[in-house]
Order: structure tokens, then C-alpha cells, then sequence
């Protein structure tokens, strides 16, 4: 039976442009621009300065802070910079340059078996090897199997459910061993032995795949999914295939469950195994303007202007890019934006793509609430932040939201709600910082 | 007798009515602290919420029970907190008034935007996105989020998308300086005679590429007037009212950041 949750939508796939390419690689980049943070979590410090030679795979930031992962260099030569670059997600980030010189790596020490290992000792592993939630978030996957909950059951995140996206198919189909392995690995390092791996059904080669990898593996079963997005968020993937629901303000471990994407757990099984740091990951450079698009193995740090021209340029002028995918990529302003972990994707749009939106007032159709994969009342919550009504959002429920944008696609009227949302969150956060009263006063 | 009965029993009725209200209102009376009412009255009834709370009346029911300080009313300014204070029975210092100043002069005729933002017309949404859309990540993003919080109509928004404060109807309450993402909105003591016009942290190099009205950190201001002003990074500080020596250093500035305050008398 194909399993799903409430809510919903199915935007146009586009996903046919790359699906059935395999992986190429990209040569090395002459200069990469590694932001030091990359992550949900602290930022990194440098641990090299301008004018250092680093190898391959050396570690050259990190923090001590528990929700956070060090970074490594994506390719060897010369520091020759640490400044503010452009970067995908906050805009700006401190990052450090690497101009290159040769291809040298630092000596890599990989385990011959993972069941040798303790969990500690994984994790350990999967911590300096800084791996973080490959899906876009980019959660520290050390953080994740560290949970102070009983779990029960793992979930490899395989739907992908973002238009155009197909970066994690082509891995589930060209490296299903490796990401079989990263995932027992993860079990191990959580101590469970229940796991299921959520395919949506509109991809059966890495359904099958999957399969003939995970065969022998008793406690492994693969689950098909309605294509519908958002199925590739952590709490619709529970509630469809375990039909549990995270609490409100809750997190997966909550109900005995954690979820990771695959190619988190192949580069789980490369930093185990090979002992190789997460420097590279694979990305989705497609949209209606691109000329070939490609799924491209790059290193962290890589331009997104190299990736664009590896796939031929252009068709026409670049009028909008958005990193990551269409429904919750983020639109991008400079092309020497870095590739950073979490970039699942780039999608290139010009002119005739974007239409121009005119938001209109709310006309109570209720699509909204209809596709919201929360629960939410969506469109109430926008009417709410309008009118900066905090109280009522908070008890509405606007920390649950996940902004992953269904209200927004499918308003007639096309009001920014996920943006009125985002605005709502921040305007909270900013009011908790600095108090009612203002910073700095303190009720006497 | 028609009209003996009539009065009669209309003012039966009355009595019966007035004597009900009587008990109603001793028995359901809301007591209301003589305190509270006294600070009511000393307050300006503004309602503005620059002290945090909803309005003067719950400011007022807050001071008295002793949950909010006495000098919180910032648009009454001194005056009204040395009232209060004297209703409450505390002691305070005279505080200093305050004046809102914008920190920015780039605007969108001098700084250009890096993407064309199609988002709410709001400065925290737009920061939100890539840290909004000029060029400059400091710089002021001109949507007048400052202009929608000024309960005193003392800030307006100039042809360049720049705010700008009406220094009379200001009253330093400092909302404009809470919705601001940035820190381009500042308050200084009204006495203030300068003050710089430029929040940018960036190298020189990166501010001259982008903006040619804001602080490139040459640091000439503070070699012409050593004791007046110094350099916190890229940014001089001003820590001095001599006139004759941050004049100088004015003249100087080549980014003509450093801005004289006209209409300050010298004397204050």
C-alpha cells in the first residue's frame, strides 16, 4: 500500500530534465569560498590563517559548541583569504578562500568494518568528518544520533520531494550499497534495528535498487510514499509510515524516531569506511534555462557560477536563481556563491519563468488549510502577523509551521504567507531578545 | 391623582433602582489603588507603548504594584518621571532627554540594490532575505518601519527612501530604534553636538565599492582631533562636545559622514 499523510500538493515535477543523467564530476575549481557556517548551529572558527597550505580533506574550522560541525578544505592548495562572501542561506558569511594548487590529499584512516566500533566511537567519527543533514536544513548528524530519547525506529529519508530535484535518486540508484551501509551504520551508532527507507513512487529504479541492496537485511524494509509534497519532511515521513505525530514544538527522537537523509548516511559510510571528510556532495543544476542541465558531484566551496557553465551556460539572462529547490530554495543575488552542504540544488529561471506577483487580499477559499501538512490554519496566521497580533499567532500555533511554502503555491490570491510567517517568527524572536521593555531594562 | 400616582411610582421605582445599585456597586465594585489613579494622571495618555506596556493604564497599574520602574515613560520624559516619582515616593535622577538620529545616508540614489525584492514592504522581512536587498549589508533598506512605529509622527521618509526625524515632535521613546533590523537608527542626548552617519563594520575598500557617502575608516577624523574623537574599528567614535576641534575634523572627512547637529545651542 502507498502510504502518505494529510495535506499536501503536487507541483509540476520537472524531474524527467535530469533524472535518468548520471552523476558527472566536476573538475577541480581553481578557488573555493567554504562559509564557516554551513549548518543550523554555531559558526566555525578558523583553525588556519591567510597564507597556509592545506591539503585535501583538512580540518580548517571548528567550534566547540555542541550543535555544530567543523568544516574541512574542499580542495588543497593556499589560504589566501578569510572574509564576508556571498552565501546561500544568511546572505553573507565570513568564509574561507582556497586558491588551488595540485590535488593533495591528507592521509585518510577509514575502519575496515563499522560493528568494531562503539556508538561513541561513530559518532565521534561522523562529528569531525563534519556531516550535517544533507537534505538542506543541515542539521549535525553527530547531534542527531545522539539523542536523549528511546528510539525505536530509523528512517532513511529517500523522497525528495522538491520539484526538479534528483541529486538523492541518482545517489539511491548509482550508490545503494553505500548508502545501505551508511544507514546500518547509523542504526548501529542509535542501537535500533528497525529501519525503513521512504521512496516516493514516482522514482522505482531507486525503489528497486534499494531493495536489492537492503535484501539482506532483515530489519531494513523499503516503503513506497504517494509522490506529494512535502513528503520529504521528518514529521509527514513519520506520520505516513508509522503514523505517529510529533508533539507541537517536538522533534522526531519525541516519538522514539530518527530520520536522515540519504546521502547524510552515504557520506556517514565514506567518513566511517574511508575515513573521507564531507567535502563534496552531490548537486541538481537544472530549470527551464539551463542548457544541459546535470546532477554534478562538486566540492563544497565551488562557485555556483562554475557549475553553470559546466552544464553549458545559459539560455538566457539569469533573472532568477534560486539554491536548493523551488519550493523552499532561497532566491540568490550573486553567482559566486558558494556550494555549502546543504545545496541540494540550483534552479535557473529567466524572464518568461517568473511571473510577476501581485499579491491580493485574502478571498477565504481555505485551499490553504486543505494542503497544510501541520495542520495549521495558514492564511489566519498571515492575517494575524498583518495585524501583529503575537499573542494569537503564538496560540495558533506559528512555531509549528515549517514554512515549506504549500499555502503560499496554492493561493489563489497569492498572498506572501510564508514570507508574512517568516517575518512573524523573527518579530517574535526579536521581541523575546530584547524584552518588552527594550535591552538592557530590567523590571526592578 | 392620576399624576400623584404617576409620580409615585416612578420615584418608587427609582428608589428601588438606586438602592440596587447601591448594593451592586459595593458589592461588585472594582477597587481602584488611589495610587493608580494618581499616576494616570501624571502620565501623558499617549498610549504610545514605548515603555513595553499596553498603553498608560497598564503602565500606571504596573508602576504602582511595583512590576515596572518609575522612569519607563519615555515620551513624558523628565518632567513626567519626576512627577511620578514624587507620587510614588521614589527618589530619581534627572535623566537625560533623548533624540532619535538616522545613521545612514546611503540612499537609494547612492547605494544600489542587489537583487529587485518583490516581498513585503517590511525592514525585518526584507532582512531576511539574503540580508535584504542593498548592496551594503549595514545600510538602511528604506521600507519605513521606523515611520509605521513612531506613535509622535516624528519620522517621515525622504524622496530617497532615507528617514528622517522631525527633532521637535521626537521624544527619544526609541520604538523606531526596536523595529529597526539594522542599527541605523540611534539614540543620542538631545545635547549631542555630532555624531556619525555610517553603522558600517566593513573594510574601507568594500565600503568606497559600494557606497560613496559612508564611512570608509580612513581615520583622518581622529588624527586631526586626537581628544575628540578615536577609532572603534573602522567606525570613530565621538566622545566630546568641543566644537572647535570636531569642526576641524568635519571639514576633513572626506565621505562627509560626520554630521553637526545646527540647531543645538551651544551652551546646553
Amino acid at each position: 500500500m502507498i502510504k502518505t499523510f494529510p495535506g499536501g500538493i503536487h507541483p509540476p515535477q520537472y524531474k524527467s530534465l535530469t533524472a535518468e543523467k548520471s552523476v558527472e564530476t566536476l573538475p577541480l575549481p581553481q578557488k573555493v569560498f567554504i562559509p564557516l557556517g554551513q549548518y543550523t548551529g554555531a559558526a566555525a572558527t578558523p583553525t588556519v590563517s591567510v597564507g597556509d597550505k592545506v591539503k585535501t580533506g583538512e580540518k580548517i574550522g571548528e567550534s566547540n559548541a555542541f550543535v555544530s560541525a567543523p568544516v574541512h578544505a574542499a580542495i588543497s592548495g593556499k589560504v589566501t583569504a578569510i572574509s564576508m562572501h556571498p552565501h546561500p542561506v544568511v546572505g553573507r558569511e565570513e568564509a574561507i578562500v582556497i586558491e588551488r594548487e595540485g590535488d593533495e590529499w591528507v592521509e585518510l584512516r577509514g575502519h575496515s568494518s563499522y560493528e568494531i566500533l562503539t556508538p561513541g566511537e561513530i559518532r565521534e567519527i561522523v562529528r569531525s568528518a563534519g556531516i550535517v543533514g544533507l537534505g538542506g536544513a543541515g542539521f549535525p548528524t553527530a547531534v542527531k544520533i545522539s539523542p536523549q530519547k528511546q528510539i525505536d525506529t530509523f528512517i532513511l529519508n529517500g523522497a525528495e520531494c522538491e520539484p526538479y530535484i534528483s541529486a538523492d535518486y541518482r545517489l539511491m540508484v548509482e550508490n545503494a550499497e553505500e548508502i545501505v551501509t551508511g544507514m546500518k551504520i547509523l542504526m548501529h551508532a542509535l542501537g535500533v534495528n528497525k529501519g525503513y527507507i521512504a521512496i516516493e513512487d514516482n522514482k522505482p529504479q531507486a525503489m528497486r535498487e534499494m531493495e536489492k541492496a537492503s535484501s539482506s537485511e532483515p530489519g531494513i524494509k523499503v516503503v513506497l510514499l504517494r509522490t506529494k509534497y512535502p513528503q520529504g519532511s521528518e514529521k509527514q515521513l513519520i506520520k505516513a509510515i508509522l503514523n505517529r505525530e510529533v508533539p507541537s514544538g517536538g522533534l522526531p527522537p519525541d516519538v522514539g524516531v530518527v530520520v536522515n537523509n540519504a546521502a547524510t548516511a552515504k557520506a556517514c559510510a565514506d567518513a566511517v569506511l574511508l575515513g573521507k571528510p564531507l567535502i563534496e556532495r552531490v548537486v541538481t543544476v537544472a530549470g527551464p534555462n539551463v542548457v544541459e542541465p546535470k546532477n554534478i558531484r562538486v566540492r563544497i566551496g565551488t562557485p555556483f557560477k562554475d557549475l553553470i557553465e559546466f552544464c553549458g551556460g545559459t539560455v538566457e539572462t539569469i533573472t532568477k536563481l534560486v539554491a536548493g529547490g523551488p519550493l523552499m530554495g532561497v532566491a540568490q543575488y550573486s553567482l559566486q556563491t558558494p556550494v555549502i552542504k546543504g545545496t541540494c540544488g540550483i534552479i535557473v529561471f529567466s524572464s518568461k519563468d517568473v511571473p510577476d506577483f501581485r499579491p491580493s487580499e485574502c478571498i477565504r477559499c481555505g485551499f490553504c488549510v486543505d494542503v497544510c501538512p501541520m495542520g495549521l490554519l495558514p492564511g489566519e496566521l498571515a492575517t494575524y502577523i498583518e495585524k501583529e497580533q503575537w499573542d494569537e499567532c503564538e496560540k495558533s500555533g506559528l512555531s509549528d509551521c515549517m514554512e515549506c511554502g504549500s499555502c503560499a503555491y496554492i493561493c489563489p490570491a497569492k498572498r506572501q504567507i510564508v514570507q508574512l510567517i517568516k517575518y512573524g517568527k523573527a518579530k517574535i524572536a526579536a521581541v523575546g531578545k530584547k524584552g518588552l521593555l527594550g535591552e538592557g531594562f530590567s523590571l526592578t | 391623582m392620576t399624576a400623584f400616582l404617576a409620580i409615585l411610582s416612578l420615584a418608587g421605582i427609582g428608589l428601588i433602582l438606586g438602592i440596587g445599585l447601591g448594593i451592586a456597586a459595593k458589592k461588585f465594585g472594582v477597587a481602584v489603588d488611589r495610587h493608580e489613579e494618581e499616576v494616570m494622571q501624571v502620565l501623558p495618555g499617549t498610549n504610545c507603548g514605548a515603555c513595553g506596556f499596553p498603553g498608560c493604564q497598564a503602565y500606571a497599574a504596573a508602576v504602582v504594584s511595583g512590576k515596572a520602574p518609575v522612569n519607563a515613560c519615555i515620551a513624558g520624559g523628565n518632567e513626567v518621571n519626576m512627577k511620578l516619582a514624587e507620587v510614588m515616593g521614589a527618589e530619581l535622577e534627572e535623566s537625560v532627554p533623548q533624540v532619535a538620529v538616522v545613521c545612514c545616508r546611503g540612499g537609494k540614489n547612492k547605494v544600489e540594490e542587489k537583487f529587485i525584492y518583490q516581498g513585503i514592504n517590511n525592514c525585518l522581512a526584507a532582512s531576511l532575505l539574503q540580508g535584504g536587498g542593498k548592496r551594503c549589508p549595514y545600510g538602511c533598506l528604506g521600507f519605513g518601519s521606523c515611520v509605521d512605529a513612531c506613535p509622535f509622527g516624528a519620522l517621515k521618509m525622504d524622496e530617497n527612501c532615507l528617514p528622517v526625524v522631525d527633532e521637535d515632535a521626537c521624544t527619544g521613546c526609541g520604538l523606531c530604534v526596536k523595529v529597526c533590523p539594522g542599527n541605523i537608527i540611534q539614540l543620542i542626548p538631545r545635547e549631542t553636538k555630532a555624531y556619525v552617519a555610517c553603522v558600517s563594520k566593513d573594510r574601507g575598500k568594500d565600503v568606497r565599492e559600494i557606497c560613496n557617502v559612508g564611512c570608509f575608516g580612513c581615520g583622518i577624523c581622529a588624527k586631526v582631533a586626537p581628544q575628540a574623537i578615536t577609532m572603534d574599528g573602522n567606525l570613530p567614535h565621538i566622545h566630546s562636545d568641543n566644537m572647535e576641534k570636531i569642526a576641524k575634523a568635519v571639514e576633513k572627512c572626506p565621505a562627509k559622514v560626520l554630521i553637526v547637529r545646527e540647531n543645538v545651542s551651544s551652551s546646553s
